[in-house]
């Protein structure tokens, strides 16, 4: 394995592997070295798996939406925040040319207590149940019992309930459960997944959202969804609906612009993305500073045979070329293993957190090409090194 | 009519390979400047095996690293294989030393490469050689020095005399015009010390190949064909060995 390593090496370098040579020669530090590349990429792997399922998470009840442009507060950063929307603002985007449809959503957040006595946080949306908010079939097909009051819809992939629950109420059994001192009564399901903040979603019309949280105003929605008439750019509608609502305590965007937006603030705003950015700096740095460790007592401990091949004739290029060489090798051989048991926990996260974590194709090629960055970094740092091995001092 | 450049092959050819005039040496600076070499002068015929001797701190070590190119000439002059190194650039001093072959008192192999490759590492610094033909010249050098048979081991499991002679094999693969060697048979027994530069000597006679030794190890003496001692950095006697 190492010889055939290493004759391919050759051929690639056109000349002896010699960094490979080196590197197989102290296992044992090779092994803590594959170990700390690995590690490193474990980590970045991880946090970016993190970072993409906050991102995900927060995109999927956009995506729900049965609209193209969604009104809100101006002073909302996500679903979840911002002041109600005064009552007229409805009226005035039902008047604007260009729209088709617009419907009045509320949103709050629900404690759910569980049996055990343990809380789940619950999205819940208020729409109207006449009109077809989302997009999802399962939703529409049961408006008409979301009419009757006190009763719900809830998200199948909410986290930590008990396993048996939503195939029952999907075979026509019901549920019932106490929050905010009603008895709601779960009729059906539909599917988005729970994200960072929330274990999961619930839709109730809005009549039995207003009984569910008192201090909420009728017709005073959080967003309304806005769908526009086929043909009709929706750019100009943006546009019309700007001039028409006031920014003082309005905003209009299409639901993409809104889920970016979203993303960015919760990414670059809210602790928990800068924690995952953080840590992806936290892996970077740890895995230049070990590979600098190696490949700096690497040349320390050569020293006195790189001086006999500066006697020899051989100049600086020769020598960078030995430190990137253990440097491109450490980078690869230990990108497999962190890529395989970072794969590996994703399914581990997947399973016992419901956070939609997967691993995009592109995102090993950039692991990769940062690792091969990161190594050379630290070669180039270990390489400084290299000025000490003095050819006079030999003899 | 003759162009220049070929003048100056001719000359370098007509010219013996090292010629020293008025070399001095300082180490150090300000009040520790410490003179080790005074107006030395020395010339060496192509192909001869020149043992530098004297005391310790007499300067022998300075002079080889100054004519081998290890160290800057600092003033008289050094003319190597008809060129002159004061004031040569590093680059012009490297060039110069791929001529060159060292031995060294500690043989200073590469622990993580074969014999093979050790012994190919002085060749590798060529340019021009096919790499078919590097395996084989590495093997054939290594054959010379009777160890054909050592060529895949790792410096580890050899012999004290055997790595010694991996070393020459190293310094001899390049044909180079000079070797320098600096006490290569400290670290050895006596015998397989004057062996080993017995087999340096005919391998280097057959090649045309000039040797400056540094010794301190008497048993040797009789394969030079010239003795120069130093004395606190000053060449004090030039002379034949006595033959035994
Ligand atoms: N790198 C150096 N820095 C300062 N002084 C040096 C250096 N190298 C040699 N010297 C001094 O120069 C003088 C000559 O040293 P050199 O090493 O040439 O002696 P040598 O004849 O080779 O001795 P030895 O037989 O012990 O190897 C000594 O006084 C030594 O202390
Ligand atoms: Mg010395």
């Amino acid at each position: 394995m190492t010889r055939l390593v290493g004759r391919l090496l050759q051929r690639l370098l056109g000349r002896l592997p010699i960094g490979w040579l080196q590197l197989t020669h102290n296992r044992t530090r090779l092994a803590a070295a594959l170990a700390g590349v690995a590690f490193a990429n474990i980590l970045i792997f991880v946090q970016l798996g993190f970072l993409g399922a906050l991102i995900e998470s927060i995109g999927l009840p956009y995506r729900m939406m049965n609209a193209e442009i969604l009104v809100a507060a101006s002073d909302a950063n996500t679903l979840s925040d911002g002041s109600p929307l005064p009552r007229q603002r409805l009226y005035q985007t039902l008047a604007v040319p260009g729209v088709a449809a617009a419907t009045a959503v509320y949103y709050n957040r629900l404690d759910w207590k569980q049996l055990d006595g343990t809380i789940r946080t619950l999205d819940v949306f208020g729409i109207d149940p006449s009109a077809q908010a989302f997009r999802s079939a399962e939703i529409n097909a049961e408006l008409d019992r979301l009419k009757l009051s006190d009763t719900a819809l809830i998200d199948r992939k909410t986290r930590n309930v008990p396993k048996d629950l939503f195939p029952s109420i999907g075979a026509g059994r019901s549920y019932q459960f106490e929050a905010n001192n009603r008895s709601i009564t779960v009729v059906g399901t539909f599917e988005i997944g729970g994200g960072f903040s929330a274990d999961g979603y619930l839709v109730v019309s809005d009549q039995t959202f207003l009984r569910l949280f008192k201090r909420r105003v009728p017709g005073a929605p959080n967003m309304i969804f806005v769908k526009v008439e086929p043909g009709v750019p929706v750019a100009a509608v943006v546009e019309r609906l700007r001039v028409a609502l006031p920014a003082s305590d309005t905003t209009v965007r299409t639901v993409a612009d809104a889920v970016a937006s979203d993303q960015r603030f919760q990414t670059t705003q809210k602790p928990i993305g800068i924690v995952f950015g953080f840590g992806i700096v936290i892996g970077v740095l740890v895995g230049v500073i070990i590979v600098y460790q190696v490949l700096s007592s690497d040349v320390a401990d050569h020293l006195r045979e790189y001086a006999t091949f500066k006697a020899i004739g051989y100049k600086r290029g020769f020598f960078l070329g030995i430190v990137f060489e253990e440097a491109m090798v450490l980078a690869m051989l230990g990108f497999i293993p962190g890529l395989v048991i970072a794969l590996l926990l994703y399914q581990i996260i997947a399973a016992t957190t419901g956070l939609p974590i997967t691993m995009p194709g592109t995102r090993p090629l950039m692991v990769l090409l940062g690792t091969l960055a990161m190594c050379t970094l630290s070669g180039a740092i270990a390489t400084r090194r290299l000025e000490r091995a003095d050819p006079a001092d030999l003899f | 009519m003759q162009t220049a450049p070929s003048i100056a092959r001719l000359r370098a050819q007509d010219e013996p390979p090292i010629v020293v005039s008025g070399l001095n040496h300082w180490f150090g600076e300000g009040d520790a400047r410490k003179q080790a070499l005074f107006d030395v002068d020395l010339v060496v015929a192509s192909g001869q095996l020149v043992m530098l001797m004297g005391a310790s701190g007499s300067g022998k070590t300075t002079l080889l690293t100054l004519i081998g190119c290890l160290r800057e000439v600092q003033d008289g002059s050094v003319r190597l294989l008809g060129r002159e190194l004061r004031g040569a650039s590093a680059d012009r001093l490297v060039e110069s030393r791929r001529r060159l072959g060292f031995i060294f008192q500690a043989h200073n192999l590469h622990d993580s490469l074969t014999a093979h490759q050790n012994v190919r590492m002085g060749l590798d610094v060529h340019e021009g050689v096919p790499e078919s033909r590097r395996d084989d010249a590495a093997a054939h050098v290594l054959a010379l020095l009777g160890l054909g048979d050592r060529a895949t081991y790792l410096p580890a499991n050899l012999s004290g005399g055997q790595k010694q002679r991996v070393a020459i094999a190293r310094a001899l693969v390049g044909n180079p015009d000079v070797i320098f060697a600096d006490e290569p048979t400290a670290a050895l027994d006596k015998d397989s010390g004057y062996d080993v530069v017995a087999l340096l000597k005919r391998l280097a006679r057959a090649r045309g190949t000039t040797i400056l030794m540094v010794t301190h190890d008497n048993r040797i003496l009789g394969l030079a064909d010239r003795i120069v001692t130093l004395q606190d950095g000053r060449i004090v006697r030039d002379e034949k060995p006595a033959t035994s």
